[in-house]
């Protein structure tokens, strides 16, 4: 049954992109929409940052920021208080240019999602999230074996405090798994199934919106159909704007995590 | 329409459906989870509002755990529906 000769897109054609540099499609410098995005967004950052450091270098006594100055440190300054000071405690402030550079890479490749001619979330494609959970995964680890050895940290992650006896091996068993094997792979999934559930959401209200303005074109359209014609297309811009703020969202949500992940492996409970 | 074909567009027809309630099924939970989670924030908020800072910030991270289920749930009717 197709009500309102309604036809949804094929879910290839929302998230499949060919490669856009001729003469190179199955080589590895191939590049697709996707992969443009991913550079806009390694690219963004990078811009901000250099130009709030000429801005820096440039006034001679501490004037108030003005312009991209203030972009760069309000991003600072919310990692900072918001994220590594709640989560970590002041010894993980050097982890501040990981988790800062995270944040924007994560949050410039969401924000295409509501870009006009755009329109697609780069994390809808599972392979960056994956890549981003498994450095993640690296770097919690990492900062858990060097701080405390490897037996020490896989002691503090297996045998938590406080445990009866008879109970610890499968304690144990459920906080490896937990630790290792369902952290990152829910990290991952996360922000993959948000993006990707965000873009469907908004391609279905904008195919909706299409669809029922024709219709309401055409002269055997009943009046009912022609009157809820804007229905859909306001919902569009709604959701648009609930887009905006899950990309921040979940950025803000993987970065807190891999903050709150490394602060486990850093001070482990007693 | 010999049996066999009848019996492939049945097995469409169940995965469809299993797709559709599977993530119906794995919403109901985080649903209720998450109402929780937001509930007793603002609770706690509004009992201490110095705290509303910190308050937010756990609140997130509750979000993010109890969502997780919902959006395996949603990856499950992606992956039965389309791959």
């Amino acid at each position: 049954m197709n009500l309102l000769a309604l036809t949804f897109p094929d879910i290839g054609h929302l998230l499949e992109w060919p490669n856009i540099i001729p003469g190179l499609d199955d080589s590895i410098f191939a590049l697709n929409k996707v992969g443009i995005i991913y550079l806009f967004a390694f690219l963004a950052p990078v811009v901000i940052f250099v130009m709030a450091k000429r801005r820096y270098e440039r006034s001679e006594v501490i004037v108030a920021p003005r312009g991209i100055q203030t972009v760069a440190e309000t991003s600072v300054g919310f990692i900072r208080e918001n994220i590594i000071m709640q989560s970590i405690g002041p010894d993980g402030l050097r982890y501040l240019p990981f988790l800062l550079s995270m944040f924007l890479f994560i949050f410039f490749s969401n924000i295409t999602e509501v870009v006009p001619l755009i329109h697609f979330p780069a994390n809808a494609r599972m392979a960056m999230p994956v890549t981003l959970a498994i450095l993640v995964w690296l770097v919690f680890n990492g900062v858990g074996i060097k701080n405390h050895g490897f037996f020490g940290y896989l002691k503090n992650v297996v045998v938590p405090p406080g445990v009866p006896k008879a109970l610890l091996p499968l304690v144990a068993l459920i906080e490896f798994v937990s630790t290792f094997i369902v952290r990152p792979f829910s990290l991952a999934v996360r922000l993959f199934a948000n993006m990707l559930a965000g873009h469907l959401l908004l391609v279905t209200f904008a195919v909706l919106s299409h669809t029922v303005f024709w219709l309401a074109l055409t002269d055997s359209t009943p009046t009912w159909l022609v009157i809820i014609t804007p229905a859909p297309f306001l919902m569009l811009i709604g959701l648009t704007g609930f887009e905006i703020l899950v990309a921040v969202l979940q950025a803000f949500i993987f970065t807190i995590l891999t903050a709150v992940y490394i602060g486990g492996a850093l001070h482990p409970e007693h | 329409m010999d049996l066999l074909a009848q019996a492939d567009t049945a097995l469409d027809g169940l995965k469809a459906l299993g797709a559709g309630l599977g993530y119906g099924l794995a919403a109901i939970g985080p649903g209720v989870g998450i109402g929780l989670v937001v509930g007793n924030a603002i609770t706690a908020m509004a009992r201490q509002p110095e705290s509303a800072g910190m308050v937010r910030t756990t609140m997130f991270l509750g979000i993010a755990f109890t969502e997780a289920l919902a959006l395996i749930g949603f990856v499950v009717f992606i992956l039965l529906n389309f791959a």
